[in-house]
């Protein structure tokens, strides 16, 4: 299948990805831009169609094992330092972000 | 027009949807401590819980038992196989931007509780997830703390079953009940260890007229669910959740009788306003985009580790109520309160236990206990003192006591005739007769017009 | 003895495998510090051509290996070749370092790749191309592009890289050295940045098979961090890579030698199979029929994978925010979140990871030894194509991708497969693909040792006169 310009920009708002050149007056910007390229990755994956899996139990963890889990003990944490080492931004001991609304 | 008669025509339909927060030691998929309650912002992290980039989750067995004792408890199916999924979404308290949680596969499903009112609310599903980190807003910026962040959450999701609030009360207090006797969680509202979602909707009765018209397909009308659903977050007390409900059911049906039509959407309580508000609407609904957590292997759940796992179960609340009123002769409002607690009524049961060897009878007791409140921590010997010393252990019983003044009387023939002659004291001697027979219980006060009342008659 | 004290003198210390390297520390015929010298000097000279190191650190202790820049190293910067992580410095090692630590190897530096470890060619590094050391020219594959560079130009005694798709097999076959990608949970991928959790698997890009067997040996093995890694090390039973290929059963599956493969590496790879046959083994043809459609069903499921596992990069606790993603991340983010959004699911997702039981279902057949053709290894092309030009396929994502044709299917499957040097198409290299069973490394190392040592393949080296 196609993916328009519209598609991309609706999937790529899901996906948190801002779009540059994203202004409605610029049909080349990069939402038409992915468009073209995702629609032909997409008419290729569109072969899948030709396979019949009926019955067939998808597979989603090749690694055989199951039932992994571990004991309920603790470990030391990393420290309030080495937590925000990478933060660009922090405050109180806390990372910082733009203010969200309070849900 | 009234309330009630708005009420009349119409009837809301209600699901619930409960998050509680287990007490592991160690959080759900890291092996932080999980005792993350009023500690400095960020020291209860690690690259898991922070969402670094390389980090793997790995279950904690203990929340999975957890669990399942949950779900065993509301009568569910544990299934044989279950998965973790990824919810997708971006907020910034979720760090790993998808929260690992159970769609397709949960561990329990098809469970039910019976209410009070003798109602049976369907659980579709008990099933396993993480918490998410703690937002703060100051001035225009957000401050994130990640400690609770994977702090394992069990969520429990009914059935639209709920017809009147009430009933949403007594399934939350059941179900807080039910964690504090399985020892899971603390569950308390207000830290946030437990809290409640609910989905609300009205729908028309159907009248009287079509009722008659008892058809197949009538009834079929009535089971449809309303075309919309209104979702009530974030509420920390029940007493507000039986506010928000009660304020949704009468702004939802003033809504349809004006003619509006009502769509999905999420909305949160204004506590100061005692009003409900919109917080997303329907355009704004998320797409999580769920698939199974590639980085966990499918939970096979064995019938031997349910099995094991039930019979380490304490008896349930309702099982303990049930019993109290059948063994104890206690009437239903006496067990429920003193089940309230299993501590509260392993407490009782202890001193059943030992004032039964002092004839003290449990009716009695829990009498006592109830009207005193009597705390779980007071000494049994105290208490059963008390019940003694209060007259509780005494014989009021008239009937009785007439029979044992008998004895006395036939017993004691010189201090009758000496009664007779004029000695009043001579009357004493007949009560101690009669407390020797009834080994000190039988109630002086009312003994004195027994044994005159039958001397005038003893000739 | 003494013969072999000379053969190691007379070596360039760079020249040397990693078994030969350990030999010569433990005889102190040269010491750590001499090593380390000589590789960072070696570097120093070649790198700035190369590009494949983004990382230098400067030691005098260990054995040097080069780690791909997806792998974490507490306190050593970590880019995994994207601007999103240009500041990220670990607080934490993956597994593999800690187990690599254990074995006294040092960290040279972190090599250059595919952004993310997205990409076939190391042009998607946001830190430039690296260079294939065969030909400047080139593209040196990817996406553990500066690993295999850095193998091949002897800027390393070995090298770690990722493989998701093709990403440790493609680069080693288009520089001529080894590249290993063991069973899927062999390795833990603790620490490790995830492309597509259930196909990432990191693995050795080595000199010779025998160091890729000892490093496999070094980092497999459980570590309690990763869910899906087996607990049990992998270990070379004694006299099992000497073993030869006497009898062994080696398929050629037909489908490997599809439109779209060179008629230079084509010719390569059946002069390697007929090689094979001579040395004893049996040659049997077998058909893997839904690996047809094994790159479709990898471009939903990768993808999938990859819209989710790429939503952390926030910019809120670590690195830059998410606008400085590289086109080629973007596109697969969207990709992966069509596939998986409401309404599509069931038609992209599950459709997918249904055909990639099918895919598992050819290659336990063409294993079975009861009810298939009991084949021991599969062999065939790692690549269709020798190193193209850089630039070539930049803007073309779909022929991109097809670069990885043949080594996609058995990751869908979870098996291992090994990229041995086989020759050369017009002066550039070409790799044999030897996939076996899971979990039986054993066997296609047996089998790539044999080839290695029956040919001269390994002592022939890139001439780097600049």
């Amino acid at each position: 299948m196609k993916l328009t310009k519209d598609q991309v920009k609706k999937v790529a708002r899901l996906a948190n990805l801002p779009l540059t050149s994203d202004e409605e007056d610029l049909p080349e910007g990069e939402a038409g831009k992915y468009s073209e390229q995702l629609s032909r990755v997409l008419e290729y994956i569109d072969q899948l169609n030709q396979v019949d899996t009926t019955g067939v139990e998808p597979t989603f963890n090749v690694s055989g094992e199951s039932n992994i889990m571990r004991e309920d003990t603790t470990v030391a944490s990393l420290s309030q330092e080495e937590a925000l080492s990478n933060a660009p931004q922090k405050k109180e001991g806390m990372f910082v972000t733009k203010g969200v609304f309070e849900e | 027009m009234t309330g009630k008669r708005t009420m009349n025509n119409y009837e809301p339909v209600i699901g619930l949807e409960v998050h509680v927060e287990l007490n592991t030691k160690s959080k759900m998929f890291c092996r932080c401590s999980a005792d993350y309650f009023g500690k400095e912002p960020n020291t209860h992290t690690c690259p898991v819980c922070l969402g670094l980039p390389g980090a793997l989750p790995y279950i904690n067995q203990s929340a999975i038992e957890d669990c399942i004792k949950i779900g065993l408890a509301l009568n569910c199916s544990v299934s044989p196989i279950s998965r973790f999924e990824r919810k997708n979404y971006f907020y910034p308290d979720l760090s790993k931007g998808y929260q690992i949680s159970q769609y397709r596969w949960p561990l329990c499903i098809n469970g039910q509780l019976t209410l009070d009112n003798g109602q049976v609310i369907r659980i579709n599903r008990v099933h396993q997830e993480e918490d998410t980190g703690k937002l703060f807003h100051q001035e225009g910026q957000t401050l994130i703390d990640f400690n609770r962040s994977g702090v394992p959450l069990v969520e429990i999701v009914t059935e639209p079953d709920f017809r009147d609030v009430e009933a949403v009360r007594d399934y939350a207090k059941k179900l807080q009940q039910l964690f504090r006797y399985l020892g899971v969680s603390n569950a308390d509202m207000e830290r946030g260890d437990m809290r409640l979602e609910a989905n609300v909707s009205v729908r028309k009765v159907k009248s009287q007229k079509s009722k008659v018209k008892n058809t197949s397909q009538n009834l079929k009308v009535e089971e449809e669910l309303p075309p919309y659903r209104v979702e009530l977050k974030n509420i920390n007390s029940f007493r507000f959740m039986v506010a928000a409900i009660e304020y949704e059911i009468k702004r939802q049906i003033e809504a349809l009788e004006k003619g509006e039509k009502l769509s999905q959407e999420t909305r949160g309580w204004n506590g100061d306003k005692k009003c409900t508000y919109v917080q997303r609407s329907k355009e704004e609904a998320h797409d999580y985009r769920y698939f199974p957590e590639p980085d966990l292997p499918e939970l096979r759940i064995e019938e031997s580790r349910v099995k094991s796992l039930e019979s380490s179960m304490p008896e349930l609340p309702w099982s303990k109520n049930k019993r109290f009123e059948e063994e104890f002769k206690l009437s239903t409002a006496q067990a429920k309160i003193l089940t309230e607690t299993e501590e509260l009524a392993d407490y009782f049961e202890g001193l059943v236990e030992l004032g039964g060897k002092e004839g003290i009878d449990a009716v009695k007791i829990a009498n006592y206990v109830i009207n005193q409140k009597i705390g779980a921590g007071t000494s049994v010997e105290e208490v059963l003192g008390k019940i003694k010393a209060k007259g509780e252990g005494v014989i009021g019983d008239e009937r009785e006591l007439e029979k044992l003044a008998q004895e006395a009387i036939s017993e004691n023939e010189k201090a009758v005739a000496d009664y007779k002659s004029g000695k009043e004291a001579a009357l004493q001697v007949l009560i101690g007769g009669v407390m020797r027979l009834s080994k000190g219980k039988a109630d002086t006060s009312k003994l004195k017009p027994i044994l005159e009342k039958l001397l005038k008659v003893v000739t | 003895m003494q013969n072999s004290k000379l053969q190691v003198k007379n070596q360039n210390l760079t020249g040397l495998t990693l078994i030969e390297t350990l030999r010569g520390l433990k005889e102190k015929i040269f010491s750590e510090e001499e090593l380390n010298k000589a590789y960072l000097n070696k570097i120093a000279k070649l790198n700035p051509k190369l590009n494949a190191f983004l990382k230098i650190e400067k030691n005098s202790r260990g054995i040097p290996a080069a780690i791909k820049d997806c792998i974490l190293t507490k306190g050593i910067k970590t880019t995994a070749g994207s601007k999103i992580l240009s500041n990220f410095v670990p607080p934490y090692n993956a597994t593999v370092i800690e187990k690599l630590l254990e074995q006294k190897v040092n960290v040279i530096g972190k090599t250059n790749c595919d952004e993310f470890t997205m990409g076939s060619s190391g042009e998607n590094s946001a830190y430039g191309p690296t260079k294939n050391p065969w030909d400047l020219n080139k593209v040196p594959g990817g996406s553990s592009s500066g690993s295999a560079a850095a193998v091949a130009a002897d800027l390393c005694t070995f090298a770690l890289g990722t493989d998701t798709g093709g990403s440790i097999r493609q680069p080693a076959s288009l520089c001529g050295v080894v590249g290993l990608r063991p069973s899927y949970g062999r390795v833990s991928r603790y620490g490790t940045i995830a492309m597509a959790s259930s196909f990432d698997q990191i693995g050795p890009l080595t000199k010779s098979v025998e160091d890729a067997a000892l490093v496999l040996e070094w980092i497999s093995g459980g570590d309690n961090y990763d869910s899906n890694c087996r607990k049990e090390k992998f270990t070379m039973q004694p006299g099992k890579l000497r073993g030869g290929i006497k009898g062994l059963k080696v398929g050629v599956p037909k489908e490997f030698f599809s439109q779209g493969l060179e008629g230079g590496v084509e010719k390569i790879i059946r002069d390697a199979i007929k090689k094979l046959e001579e040395m004893g083994a049996e040659i049997i043809e077998v058909s893997l029929p839904s690996c047809e459609y094994a790159m479709a069903a990898y471009y939903i499921l990768v993808p999938s994978e990859i819209s989710s596992n790429y939503a952390r990069y926030d910019g809120i606790r670590f690195g830059n925010t998410r606008e400085n993603f590289g086109d080629e991340v973007k596109r697969r983010i969207m990709l992966g979140t069509f596939a998986l959004s409401t309404g599509y699911y069931d038609d992209y997702f599950a459709k997918a990871a249904r055909v990639r039981t099918l895919i598992r279902q050819d290659f336990q057949k063409a294993f079975g030894p009861s009810t298939g053709s009991g084949c021991d290894v599969i062999v065939g092309p790692v690549s269709p194509t020798t190193a193209w030009n850089l630039g070539e396929k930049v803007i073309d994502p779909l022929a991109m991708y097809m670069a990885d044709i043949y080594t996609v299917p058995g990751n869908l499957a979870g098996i291992p497969g090994l990229s041995v040097p086989c020759g050369f198409s017009k002066g550039l290299p070409v790799g044999l693909q030897i996939l076996g069973k899971q979990w039986d490394e054993e066997t296609i190392l047996q089998v790539g040792y044999a080839y290695e040592q029956a040919t001269s393949r390994r002592k022939e080296k890139p001439k780097l006169s600049f």
